[in-house]
């Protein structure tokens, strides 16, 4: 593929790595007319471009909407439907809600008492031990999505077990992998969440080859990066799931995906998740509520629908560079789940855009500048 | 939240309108409110320059800076009254007042060469030398009949900016 010296420089800023924003913003300078002419002072004083910009940004922006949540259209406004809708509540909380507790409990109840023996005794026996696992791990997925009537489609043929593929998704909130895993067992790699759900990720999960990082840790980065080299040459490992966006979008947009699953080489198979609002937004606002939170609006609700997508693998085109590729695959899954692909970086929820953003802005007005100043 | 239009009162609409010269509407009132509490994430009632800079296409914009010592801890009537020059009905006095302020950063009611100098550094940045930008404004400035010890009000600014037109509108997104 390319020399040794290339690979190792590519690898080390694989995945977590920010891709550059110019690589996707239209360039500026070609969508505005360039003004001609010889400079004046009106031109000199006349910051309205700069100030139009601006104020359209603090008016309304694309970044901010991608992680708006949009809550669900209020259908108890008159006096027939609202005893209609005070009845759906006691229902919701007070029979539904138990009962899916129940089922949940039961389920952690019927995985516990065998993963364990399961995991300690067959120490010997790999290869029966991880299949037996990962049938434990698609079950108690199975009854995550059981507790909040989850009615799920899928479509496509199920994902299959070989080396040298990846899936990617587009990610709304973590119970887009426990729909996924209930089908498949996938090996993900997620961002190391706190508490009670990081306690899942390194004891259970990891059974099924996860790779977990953190956000914030640069040295994490290399050793991911080798995990996820390993992990897709291995013939009998789980297939990889990433969410290359990096971060949870409403499912109203895509942000930039990340090019970390799309420069190792191998196949990448879309996978689109669309979520219906009828009875709840799927979205996980993570600055607003825990994952713990977020799972018991959903398991007052009535139901979680949702549409899967297994889409066609594709394949890194000759002279197609891992950010075209990861754009083209973003286009597939936006299309197919009907999202409007917006040119931020997710990560930009935790840290502020570079300063080379503005920098690129500022060269091409002093270039326009001193081109104007020559002309007469 | 869909609560947050049911806050305003009519009154209340009413007496930002007034605030604004009634340069939106009552509709567009509404959705910049909404607007307004979804950046002030703490609803303390104000939006603070961290909250502004949240949002990467305004924290990219070379003039950020300088646009939040003036947008910086604004109330929702003082937010809509700063937005209202963007307004399509603003007049072009209106959007030349609101240009003329972001150069007059000390507020004294004029604009001196080191005034137009400073707002020049900031949209060249880097890419510009200060001998260069100096040069530039000079010559500017003398061919339009003024000096570098010319200090401009706003008058002028009404005179050199208003007799083109400046294109300065932003629309108000309504749901």
């Amino acid at each position: 593929m390319s020399s040794p010296g290339k690979l190792n420089s590519s690898s080390s800023e694989l995945d977590l790595d920010r891709p550059n924003i110019e690589d996707y913003l239209p360039s500026g300078a070609s969508i505005q007319q360039e003004p001609h002419g010889k400079l004046r002072l009106r031109d000199l004083l006349d910051i309205s471009p700069t100030l139009t910009e601006a104020a359209g940004a603090i008016i309304d922006d694309s970044f901010t909407r991608c992680f708006k949540s949009n809550p669900p259209e209020p259908w108890n406004w008159n006096v027939y439907l609202f005893p209609l809708w005070c009845f759906g509540v006691v229902v919701r909380y007070f029979i539904l809600f138990p009962a899916r507790v129940l089922v949940l409990t039961i389920g952690w109840i019927i995985f516990l008492s065998s993963f364990i023996p399961v995991h300690f005794l067959l120490k010997g026996h790999d290869k029966l031990r991880k299949n037996l696992e990962r049938c434990l791990v698609e079950l108690i997925c199975s009854f995550f999505v059981a507790s909040w009537t989850g009615v799920v489609k899928y479509h496509g043929p199920r994902p299959s077990m070989r080396p040298k593929q990846v899936f990617v998704a587009n990610h709304t909130s973590m119970i887009d992998f426990i729909i996924l895993e209930q089908m498949t067992a996938f090996a993900v790699i997620m961002q190391k969440h706190p508490g009670w759900v990081g306690l899942l990720q390194s004891t259970i999960l990891e059974s099924v080859g996860c790779i977990w990082f953190n956000r914030s840790e640069a040295k994490d980065r290399e050793i991911v990066t080798k995990k996820l080299r390993d992990h897709v040459l291995g013939v009998d490992n789980n297939p990889l799931l990433i969410f290359p966006e990096g971060t949870c979008v409403n499912n109203h947009y895509t942000v930039m995906f990340k090019k970390g699953a799309f420069e190792l080489g191998c196949s990448v198979c879309p996978v689109a998740i669309k979520y219906n609002k009828i009875f709840v937004d799927a979205f996980w606002n993570s600055k607003k509520q825990s994952f713990t939170m977020h799972l018991l609006q959903l398991m007052t609700s009535w139901a979680v629908v949702c549409d899967v997508w297994y889409l066609e693998p594709q394949n890194i085109r000759p002279g197609e560079s891992p950010i075209e590729f990861a754009e083209r695959v973003r286009d597939i899954i936006s299309t197919r789940a009907g999202l409007k692909k917006v040119p931020w970086d997710g990560y930009l929820k935790y840290s502020r855009p570079s300063p080379k953003h503005r920098e690129r802005k500022q060269q091409s007005f002093a270039e326009s500048m001193l081109r104007r100043l020559e002309e007469k | 939240m869909g609560s947050a239009s049911s806050m305003l009162t009519q009154y209340d609409i009413e007496e930002v309108q007034e605030h604004c010269n009634d340069l939106f509407s009552q509709q567009e009132i509404v959705s910049l409110y909404q607007r307004f509490c979804q950046l002030d994430r703490n609803a303390k009632g104000f939006i603070s320059a961290d909250e502004f800079l949240s949002v990467p296409e305004f924290a990219m914009n070379p003039l950020s800076q300088r646009l939040l010592k003036m947008v910086d801890g604004l109330n929702f009537k003082d937010f809509v009254a700063f937005l209202s020059a963007f307004s399509a009905r603003a007049s072009m006095q209106q959007k030349s007042e609101l240009i003329f302020k972001v150069y007059d950063s000390d507020c004294n009611g004029k604009v001196s060469f080191n005034d137009i100098l400073e707002v020049l550094r900031d949209l060249s940045g880097s890419f510009m030398s200060d001998e260069q930008r100096e040069k530039v404004l000079t010559q500017v400035l003398q061919e339009a009949g003024y000096t570098r010890e010319s200090y401009l009000t706003l008058d002028d600014f009404v005179k050199v900016l208003g007799s083109y037109g400046v294109k300065m509108e932003v629309e108000v997104p309504i749901d």
